[in-house]
């Protein structure tokens, strides 16, 4: 099933004029037969309208730095904000070498809880005061202060109380203004963490880990551990992963990301500006990859391989495949025929509901509909547009960072990887390194992209398109449920996985073939009632 | 796990760690949500209505439908009344709700942004309502924002007409389960007895799947009805957090006397409700709930040995805590630590009257408190059973103790909300659930010579 133009204007036309006039911009139908269909993405979300998104807060504290595993993370605030970011996102986390188990702190939950007083009063003293204690009670690596919104408004002054803690306790603390009411969404607080970690962590260590082809993975959370799946894989092959950013990752790794040879980068949105900043004052170059899929996952194997130009890592590349896929495709097979020729809907976050249409192909299943709730522009339309992207007044409220090449440790990309100049240029043609196409161009023509999408537009789309499966977040999940629909979470998986890599298609696989056949979809209809039970 | 947690005596003055209570706005939330027809709205950042959200999902498993003003950056400047004003158009053009309730958040609250003003300018369509709470979430927790948006429905709504109050009572059910409101409804109705539950979220938040979409499923007290609560004859206001205020604003708005009880958890909170409702219509209770009643008797008597003498730690919502202490001490448990994370001194003068009153020594009370503070108390003096919300399966892990998940939010285990741990029915469900984990433990514990067919 397929939506026209016009039931698309029909769709709309419930709507006010000026929100019609606005999410218009935000709703484009494929069609390639048009040179660059631009989408608007990054802009305000309507007041009153009943949005997926989050705030900037969510975005930095919730997303980038919540999950590093060896640090305090301070809310400062009252206590909302810091309670709904406890352990709500699943980044999986374990000690390893460089951090052993009283290190980690990532099911703990900090929060000034700020009270009236400090509302009328300020808040830094309660602040420092608590970085003393959690100092002295769990002498942490390091600490971090994210600000929520009543901290701005009030004029707390949570850099002076980091400079001033840091000073105090000899370690580094770590102070983000990212406050929900900044930018439009998640999205802001991606950003102002990137900034802050680049400028004040990467670069700071020196410790590179031993071993070849040292790489860097950004932009992946562990999410049901994801990340260890994908480690499993490259470990396998020869590669040494120096870090991750930031699923089960350290400070102590984030110091020395800059010793690596190459930054892979899986989630584009919310880390492209880390793997930007670090090739523009390091040189160091950047793949965009993709592990989700089967085939996804053979070709960014396959280009990463090629980055390197090394036989034998070719070779090595090839064989784990071989071996992989002789366990996977026998399972892949057999789901097929359960699912094949279904359709979905995608709305996530940042990169997945990119990602997942490859894995879904491999199912023999179509994403028909799918959508972002904080990307930009090039997420959608590819890198290239990001000079055409006009800014506005909520963009430019976030900092840019103009960084300059490190004097001591800038060397060129082709270095980086051992390879000439000439070579390494030849390399880039075939392969996404600095490079990141986005979602449109792997849509195909009909199918239907959406940008912050809203409760009423998933309501009538899924009614005129009756989807077989909505891949989304917990808030439309039972949404989905109600209208018929089986649903997965692709923010937590619904507390499986991991789905990245070989093993994790085979896990996503078996639980989209039972969340499509559980029995009890036969029983929606109870049977003294007229009318056919849905199927 | 938790090995990060230090052993030795530590100073936590400042802040919390692992908070036992979270703010306002989810408690507003909720309890719109017992309204028919309404959308609640939250007037802040989309940041705090998002995690509302979630967080109402992750309990109930079920939509959990709100709206935000969206605030940017410049509406905190230069405050959010075009956001309210503009949402309001919005949502009842395209979302069409009977009724929105609109609460703050610290955002708004910090702008000061005045709510009722805002609402007069706004277009609102004829017939349909826009009500306010304000929930700074820096003064109390959930539960008062709970409370807070209760009152809202009183003073926005609640009307008397004047003539003979009628034979009704209004329940003000408290921060409770859809299966709890569910189960106090079944209860006044066995009595005989005609009532109005406001708010009333069962058939909202654990609506039924059936063929048909639902944005605003049937349940939830209508307007009307919450609008007539003025011409009831008597307000029952369970939990003196969050339903004593609206029940006493009822009273004096619509001269409806409010008689303040516990959340009817355990028998003795019970037997006050039963009592309440025959002192105030004076009817004959039935047979059917002395045998109810009865059965409990006859469990508690035969079960005793299963879990009388155990110290246990108790950890939630205030109006939840007071009557499950009171349940645990008729059961002959022995309270060892209770813990609350919302302020106020009340809870501590309650909790310690009643162990007194069972001659209990030596267990810490704290209002205010944290989970990572309940940890260090265990770690130091040990207990049988930890009864609390989800967050408290870390404690019970580290420390290897079994918990029963008992409060709000509970978000690694479902049907929950379905099953009610009120009335007498609760204190069955109570007495297995508490039973089961330390028998549970018993079978896990035991060496093989002790592993008993029979227990
Ligand atoms: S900002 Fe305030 S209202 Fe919003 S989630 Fe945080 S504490 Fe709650
Ligand atoms: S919008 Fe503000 S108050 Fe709300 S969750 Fe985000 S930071 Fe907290």
């Amino acid at each position: 099933m397929a939506i026209t133009e016009k039931g698309m204007e029909d769709l709309l036309a419930t709507y006010p004029d000026t929100v019609k006039k606005n999410r218009k911009k935000h709703l484009l139908i494929k069609n390639s037969a048009e040179a660059c269909q631009q989408i608007e993405a990054n802009t305000r979300t309507i007041p009153g309208i009943i949005s997926q998104r989050g705030c900037c807060f969510a975005g930095c504290k919730g997303v980038v730095v919540g999950p590093i595993k060896d640090m305090v993370h301070i809310v400062h605030g009252p206590v909302g904000c810091a309670y709904y970011s406890w352990g709500t996102r699943r980044n999986k986390a374990r000690a390893d070498d460089t951090t052993p188990k009283e290190n980690i702190y990532s099911t703990l939950c900090f929060t000034t809880d700020m009270q009236e007083p400090d509302i009328v009063f300020g808040g830094e003293k309660k602040l420092s005061r608590m970085i003393d204690e959690v100092v002295e009670m769990f002498h942490p690596r390091a600490i971090t202060i994210s600000a929520t919104c009543p901290v701005g408004l009030i004029g707390d002054d949570i850099g002076a109380v980091a400079r001033a803690a840091q000073e105090r306790h000899g370690i580094q603390v770590l102070a983000f203004n990212c406050e929900g009411y900044k930018g439009v969404s998640q999205s802001a607080g991606h950003h102002i963490a990137n900034n802050n970690i680049m400028e004040h962590v990467i670069g700071k260590g020196t410790q590179r880990k031993p071993g070849d082809y040292v790489i860097n993975i950004l932009g992946e959370y562990n999410i049901g551990g994801d990340g260890w799946e994908i480690e499993r894989i490259l470990k396998d092959i020869g590669y040494t992963v120096n870090g991750i950013m930031t699923g089960d990752s350290s400070y102590v790794d984030i110091r020395n990301l800059h010793l690596a040879d190459l930054n892979l980068v899986q989630c584009h949105r919310s880390i492209n500006y880390i793997a930007e900043m670090m090739e523009t004052k390091y040189g160091m170059p950047w793949l965009k990859v993709n592990f989700i899929g089967v085939d996804a996952t053979c070709k960014t194997l396959r280009e990463l391989a090629r980055c390197f130009n090394d036989e034998a890592l070719i070779g090595r590349t090839e064989e784990v495949i071989a071996r992989e896929l002789a366990i996977v495709e026998p399972v892949i097979e057999h789901y097929r025929k359960i699912l094949n020729g279904k359709t979905a809907f995608g709305f996530v976050g940042g990169s997945r509901s990119h990602h997942y249409q490859h894995l879904l192909r491999d199912l023999g299943m179509e994403m028909i509909v799918a959508g972002y709730e904080f990307a930009h522009r090039d997420d959608y339309e590819g890198r290239q547009v990001i000079p055409t992207i006009k800014s506005d007044a909520d963009s430019r409220n976030i900092p840019e960072l103009h960084l300059k090449p490190d004097e001591e440790l800038y060397q060129d990309a082709h270095v980086y990887l051992n390879l000439t100049k000439e070579k390494f240029e030849e390399i880039k043609k075939n392969v996404p390194l600095g490079h990141y196409e986005g979602m449109n161009p792997d849509m195909k023509d009909g199918e239907v992209i959406i940008d912050d999408i809203n409760h009423y537009e998933f309501e009538e789309l899924v009614r005129k398109l009756k989807p077989d499966l909505i891949l989304t977040g917990v808030r439309d999940k039972y949404i989905a449920h109600k209208l018929g629909v089986p649903s997965r979470q692709l923010h937590s998986y619904d507390y499986t996985g991991p789905y990245a890599g070989f093993n994790g298609a085979m896990t996503f696989a078996r639980e989209v073939a039972n969340a499509v056949t559980t029995p009890a979809w036969k029983l929606v209809t109870a049977p003294w009632e007229d009318g056919k039970s849905k199927e | 796990m938790l090995e990060c947690i230090p052993t030795r005596k530590v100073e936590h003055t400042a802040g919390k760690i692992n908070p036992a209570k979270t703010c306002q706005p989810i408690g507003a939330m909720y309890a719109a949500l017992g309204i028919h027809g309404c959308l609640p709205h939250s007037h802040g950042s989309q940041g705090c209505c998002a995690y509302h959200r979630m967080g109402l999902t992750r309990h109930f498993r079920d939509q959990i439908l709100a709206s935000s003003s969206s605030f940017t950056e410049g509406a905190s400047v230069f405050g959010g009344a075009a956001n309210l004003k503009t949402s309001i158009k919005n949502v009842f053009k395209i979302y069409n709700p009977e009724i929105m309730a609109v609460h703050t958040t610290c955002l708004s609250e910090t702008i000061g942004d005045d709510i009722p003003t805002i609402i007069k300018q706004s277009e609102v369509p004829e017939g349909k309502v826009v009500i306010h709470a304000n929930t700074p979430s820096y003064q109390g927790s959930h539960i008062t924002g709970f409370s807070n948006m209760c009152k809202a429905m009183v003073s926005y709504l609640a009307e008397s007409d004047g003539t003979a109050k009628k034979e009704r009572v209004n329940i003000l059910p408290g921060f409770v389960n859809p299966g709890d409101m569910r189960e106090i409804k079944r209860i006044v109705r066995e009595l005989g007895i005609d009532l109005t539950m406001f708010p009333d979220t069962s058939d909202v938040v654990d609506s039924p799947l059936t063929d048909k979409y639902e944005m605003y499923p049937e349940g939830g007290a209508t307007v009307a009805e919450i609008r007539d609560s003025g011409n009831s004859k008597l307000t029952l206001a369970l939990g003196a957090w969050s339903s004593e205020a609206a029940g006493a604003l009822l009273q004096e708005k619509c001269s409806v006397p409010c008689v303040p009880l516990k959340i009817p958890v355990g028998l003795k909170a019970t037997d006050d409700l039963i009592m309440a409702l025959k002192d105030g219509f004076g009817m004959k209770v039935p047979r059917s709930m002395t045998i109810e009643r009865g059965q409990v008797v006859d469990t508690l008597i035969d079960t005793h040995f299963h879990y009388q003498g155990k110290k246990v730690a108790v950890a939630g919502d205030p109006d939840i805590v007071v009557p499950l202490t009171e349940f645990l001490l008729t059961m002959g448990m022995i309270p060892a630590y209770v813990m609350t994370g919302t302020p106020g001194s009340r809870f501590e003068t309650e909790i310690r009257h009643m162990l007194e009153q069972s001659g209990i020594k030596d267990c810490v009370v704290r209002a205010e408190g944290d989970l990572f503070e309940l940890h260090k108390w265990i770690m130091e003096n040990p207990v049988d059973l930890l009864i609390g919300t989800t967050h408290c399966k870390y404690i019970a892990r580290a420390e290897d103790v079994p918990l029963v998940r008992v409060g709000f939010p509970i978000f690694d285990r479902a049907v929950h909300y379905l099953m009610p741990i009120v009335g007498y029915r609760g204190c069955l469900r109570l007495i297995e659930m508490i039973s089961n984990a330390l028998l549970e433990r018993r079978d896990r514990d035991c060496t093989d010579e002790d592993y008993e067919l029979i227990l």
